[in-house]
């Protein structure tokens, strides 16, 4: 039996609570948990997928840049945030699944509990032409 | 393994005519196996502890689930830590920038209170809690970080073959009517995992609940859901709001019973009686 740390899960409660999208990783990278509007960003329903690894996630909405260029996992912010633990943020663009391009802003933190541990990370998802 | 109810009252003690069924006294249980025994809370309950009849060895072990009001008040008054022979270990969360012994300073200091820590005239141990399971004779205890409003642990306490799980307050989900359908993303379920004794926070209605979101407590609804998905064997319901009489109090309790489809024995905590693990 596994259990998530506090911190993880008032993490989900926000993140339930928000209209941007919202990311949650654990420190391996594995996607633990996103939010109804980062269904929408992912074009999946977190209760069909569950969680899903590094590889598939970072590679599942497309990132590139603003020439078309992939964008391979280990630049994203939240990949950063879970190798160096500080914070990150990047705007590039993602691809929907029907091929749709836009360009977004991601901010991730460590999350770091009173235990102190290292629990995982939260990305927010920022869209440029929503804001901008 | 015994559990003794000191205090089973949340927020402030009572000693209206009103509130004498269930007990007027804050957060304090004693965990008792033969001549061993740990205090768990300090919040007026302590006060009714026979410390001449029960606490002969030099050393006593109080555990803290966090240092709000209702949970270190009798700390203050508590007669152990006015006797220059006894030696105190005070167990409490860290999790904070200021140390556990700054953080109960600030109460047990003028101008709150006369004496500050220091002139103590017992043998004061405190000690930030462990992120593993320790040990104080042959209880096995874990202590993790749950939901409510500044540094607040859940204990689990094991002895033989037999578990008690306290979680005075405890707000499992915020803001919701139900726990979220996996486990692992459920407050303090490890604790509880099929523990012999649940004693839970279960200060409101499911209706007064709904306008105290996030105060960090839960209603009796939420409890008894939190017992049957971790699978806990009995469940005693704690934390009694003193602004209820305990009339209002035992047909809040009625009502959710009558609705309540559980196979598991559910109780309100009553201060003064022993439960047998």
């Amino acid at each position: 039996m596994s259990a998530y740390e506090i911190e993880i899960i008032l993490s989900r409660q926000l993140a339930d609570c928000l209209t941007v999208p919202v990311f949650l990783v654990d420190p391996e990278g594995t996607l633990i948990f996103y939010n109804e509007p980062a269904e929408v960003v992912l074009g999946q329903k977190f209760q069909d997928t569950g969680p899903m690894p590094v590889g598939d996630w970072g590679t599942s909405f497309f990132p590139h840049d603003g020439e078309g260029k992939d964008i391979p996992p280990e630049e994203l912010p939240l990949v950063q945030t879970i190798q160096n633990k500080v914070p990150a943020h990047k705007t590039f663009w993602i691809k929907s699944l029907k091929g749709k391009s836009t360009k977004i802003s991601v901010t991730s933190i460590p999350i770091i509990g009173r235990s102190k541990n290292f629990s995982g990370a939260m990305a927010i998802f920022w869209d440029n032409e929503i804001i901008g | 393994m015994k559990v003794k109810l000191h205090g089973t009252r949340g927020a402030y003690p009572t000693s209206s005519a009103n509130n004498q069924t269930y007990g007027g006294n804050t957060s304090c249980i004693e965990v008792i196996n033969g001549e061993e025994r740990i205090i768990v809370d300090a919040g007026t309950g302590i006060l009714g502890i026979d410390f001449d009849t029960f606490y002969d060895a030099d050393r006593i072990d109080i555990l803290l689930t966090h240092l709000h009001m209702d949970h270190i008040q009798g700390l203050a008054f508590c007669k152990p830590l006015f006797n220059a022979n006894k030696e105190v270990h005070i167990w409490g969360p860290g999790g904070s920038p200021e140390s556990l012994q700054a953080r109960l300073n600030r109460f047990l200091s003028p101008p709150l209170f006369p004496i500050s820590l220091r002139d103590i005239p017992s043998k004061l141990i405190i000690q930030e809690l462990p992120n593993t399971t320790f040990t104080i004779g042959n209880f096995a205890i874990t202590a993790e970080y749950i939901s409510h409003p500044g540094p607040t642990v859940g204990f689990r306490i094991q002895c033989g073959s037999k578990t008690v799980t306290y979680m005075p307050d405890h707000e499992p989900v915020i803001g919701k009517a139900h726990l979220f359908p996996e486990d692992e993303w459920v407050s303090g379920f490890k604790l509880a995992h099929r523990s012999d004794l649940l004693i839970h926070d279960s200060q409101y209605s499911k209706e007064e609940y709904m306008n105290k979101v996030g105060w960090g407590h839960g209603s009796l609804e939420i409890a008894a859901e939190f017992c049957s998905r971790a699978e806990a064997k009995h469940l005693l319901l704690f934390h009694h709001d003193p602004a209820h009489s305990d009339d209002e109090r035992t047909r809040m309790f009625e009502d959710f019973m009558k609705r309540a489809n559980y196979n598991f024995p559910i109780e309100l905590a009553v201060q003064g009686h022993e439960i047998e693990v």
